[in-house]
């Protein structure tokens, strides 16, 4: 993985602090070109992975992508799935069984309601891999060299202990996509040891990482302890604890710590991509020296 | 709902989950393949046969009355989801009777659990406002944007209906920051996309402390993208309005004792949220479990979204219910 990657939450109008400044996020990329003159803007200082939500705009900018094999072919995306708010309006409107019908493609949906919910319940792994499936369509032809269970529902399934439905989504994302498993998840150090205890080595976990220890579950100092003792591909996310910390000071903190492979950021200016870029690799440089 | 409150139930340390019961056979198929879980179908067979010390309960609010009263009755804690009950009588007799049992009984009224609105009952509190002369609620989000969504929601003897669903927390998080509202002094409940409920609830409300102020919740608002809470409180030497992210106060004068400087003092939910154990959907539902199961083991009161506390809840819902008509 590279060592800075892109994130979407401003594209989205996702703000953690601010209802206003979600709504002014919202307002500046109402169209999809915004979106991509912002990508490439991130692509221009080397930032060459986006790691984004299965949300439905996201199609259109693999479109983009797709159109211009020679422009983006150094370009990768992480796909996070799935767009959860997608699938809870969905249950609102439809229920459980409509919405899976609905978002679960092909004859299967016909066979299995022929067969009634019965198989329905007996096989969730393979509707797991219909979903996947299906949230994968809009990415064909583009390079996903890792896909991520959105923190939604790998906290969902910690808690639930479901331990075998994440394994399972690492075996599938491996086998049928030939891509690697991410999670992402606000319980870091509880999800190692579950993936640990599943066979799976040294997993890639994106989880909030942060000077303040926000959404850092259990707080900072187990965060710390498990980076430092235990052997994980660990991409910080929240580095600045939702706009808590000056930039500077968080990016400075996440830098200095101990096997932090990636560092996910998200930003709606050219001069807040600029500027982070350049203090990352300002302080990779120093720690390095 | 019920299945985040497992999960969060199942994370939780001190928490051994002895019965979980659903309606639904894909439901507990899935728990106990997956989660191993021992699930019923019957709840009054669950509780028989597993003895739990507390039980949460997050099943339709009209089932709330028969469900809660079988568990009290049985001196179990109860946390139940909110609203408490869909009319005062029922929810009376139940405050009563964990009361007279002495278990230990919360609602889900979430809001409490939210550090901005918390600091804000702190300035309230501390005086700094000088006197309370008015307040709005508002909240507004995205469940019912078109016609023809026929679940629960759109069922009033259900509990469905944004006075019920959405408007609820509102009042409850106005009844905590203030006092309780007794007087409604007109209301307006409005069908914009449901045939059966209201999609917005509009109403002039006055609390025991008789400050009055403005109700607007609108639950078919797609300009949010999620449900969004804001209240602001008026007085005479300050005024706040504060979200669940972001906290405004505006001081006349600088007020060392809570540490506000004169003019406009803003604070983010980063800087005033304390971190949980597991975090599934905000800190907020995490927490508000932590406090149940810790009340429970004794370690705190009981004293926040008590029964009593939702009553109140209640009894300002149905106030509104007999101004609209």
């Amino acid at each position: 993985m590279e060592r800075i990657l892109f994130g979407d939450n401003q594209f989205f109008a996702v703000n953690h602090i601010s209802d206003e400044k979600s709504r002014a996020q919202s307002i500046k990329f109402r169209e999809d070109s915004a979106i991509i003159k912002t990508l490439d803007e991130a692509r221009a200082v080397g930032v060459n992975t986006f790691m984004c939500t299965t949300h439905d705009r996201i199609a259109r900018i693999c479109d983009v992508i797709r159109k211009d094999p020679e422009k983006y072919k150094d370009f990768k995306i992480y796909p996070c799935m799935p767009y959860a708010h997608k699938y809870a309006n969905a249950v609102t409107e439809l229920g459980i069984a409509g919405t899976i019908k609905q978002y679960v493609p092909g004859n299967l949906v016909g066979t299995m309601f022929k067969g009634g919910m019965a198989y329905l319940s007996k096989d969730f792994h393979s509707i797991m891999e219909l979903l996947i499936d299906a949230e994968m369509k809009m990415f064909k032809g583009v390079n996903t060299p890792v896909v991520f269970l959105q923190n939604v529902i790998t906290d969902l399934f910690l808690g639930l202990r479901a331990y075998d439905i994440l394994i399972g989504f690492h075996d599938y994302v491996k086998k049928k996509y030939n891509a690697e498993a991410g999670f992402i998840t606000m319980n870091m150090p509880k999800l190692l040891d579950v993936l640990e205890q599943g066979g799976i080595q040294n997993p890639i976990i994106c989880s909030s990482i942060n000077k303040v220890g926000f959404r850092m579950s259990g707080g900072v100092e187990i965060y710390e302890e498990t980076l430092r003792t235990r052997k994980l591909r660990a991409i910080a996310m929240q580095v600045l604890g939702g706009g808590a910390i000056h930039p500077k000071e968080a990016l400075e903190y996440v830098c200095g710590l101990p096997n932090i492979e990636s560092i996910l950021f998200g930003a709606s200016s050219k001069a807040n991509i600029e500027n982070t870029v350049e203090t990352i690799h300002h302080f990779d440089e120093l720690k390095q020296a | 709902m019920g299945i985040s409150h497992l999960s969060i139930l199942g994370a939780h340390p001190d928490v051994e989950v002895v019965g979980v019961c659903d309606t639904s056979k894909m439901v507990n198929d899935f728990l106990s393949k997956h989660g191993g879980f021992n699930c019923f179908t019957d709840f009054q067979k669950m509780v028989d046969e597993v003895k739990p010390q507390a039980v949460v309960v997050a099943v339709p609010t009209k089932f709330h009355y028969s469900v809660i009263k079988y568990l009290l009755e049985k001196g179990i804690s109860v946390f139940a989801e909110k609203p408490f009950c869909l009319n005062t009588a029922q929810g009376e007799e139940l405050v009563a009777l964990a009361a007279k049992q002495k278990v230990v009984n919360q609602v889900g009224y979430h809001n409490k659990f939210i550090g901005t609105f918390g600091e804000v009952k702190r300035v309230i509190n501390s005086g700094a406002l000088g006197e309370i002369i008015h307040f709005v609620g508002e909240s507004y989000g995205p469940v019912v944007i078109k016609a023809k969504q026929e679940t629960w929601r759109s069922d009033p003897s259900e509990g469905g209906g944004c006075l019920l669903d959405y408007a609820s927390h509102v009042i409850d998080l106005l009844n905590d920051l203030l006092a309780p509202v007794t007087k409604v002094k007109g209301a307006i409940l409005q069908s914009i996309y449901s045939k059966n409920v209201e999609d917005a609830v509009y109403a002039l409300l006055q609390t025991s402390s008789n400050v009055s102020g403005v109700l607007s919740v609108n639950w078919s608002d797609e300009t949010y993208r999620k449900m969004s809470t804001t209240v602001t409180i008026v007085g005479t030497k300050g005024k706040i309005i504060s979200d669940a992210n972001e906290l405004k106060v505006f001081l006349k004068d600088e007020d060392k004792k809570i540490g506000y400087s004169k003019g406009w003092n803003v604070k983010y939910i980063t800087d005033l949220t304390e971190q949980v154990e597991f975090y599934l959907r905000g800190e907020e539902y995490s927490a508000q479990l932590d406090y149940f199961i810790k009340a429970v083991g004794g370690k705190v009161p009981n004293t926040i979204n008590t029964f009593q506390s939702a009553w109140y809840t209640d009894r300002a819902i149905d106030l509104i219910k007999k101004s609209a008509v």
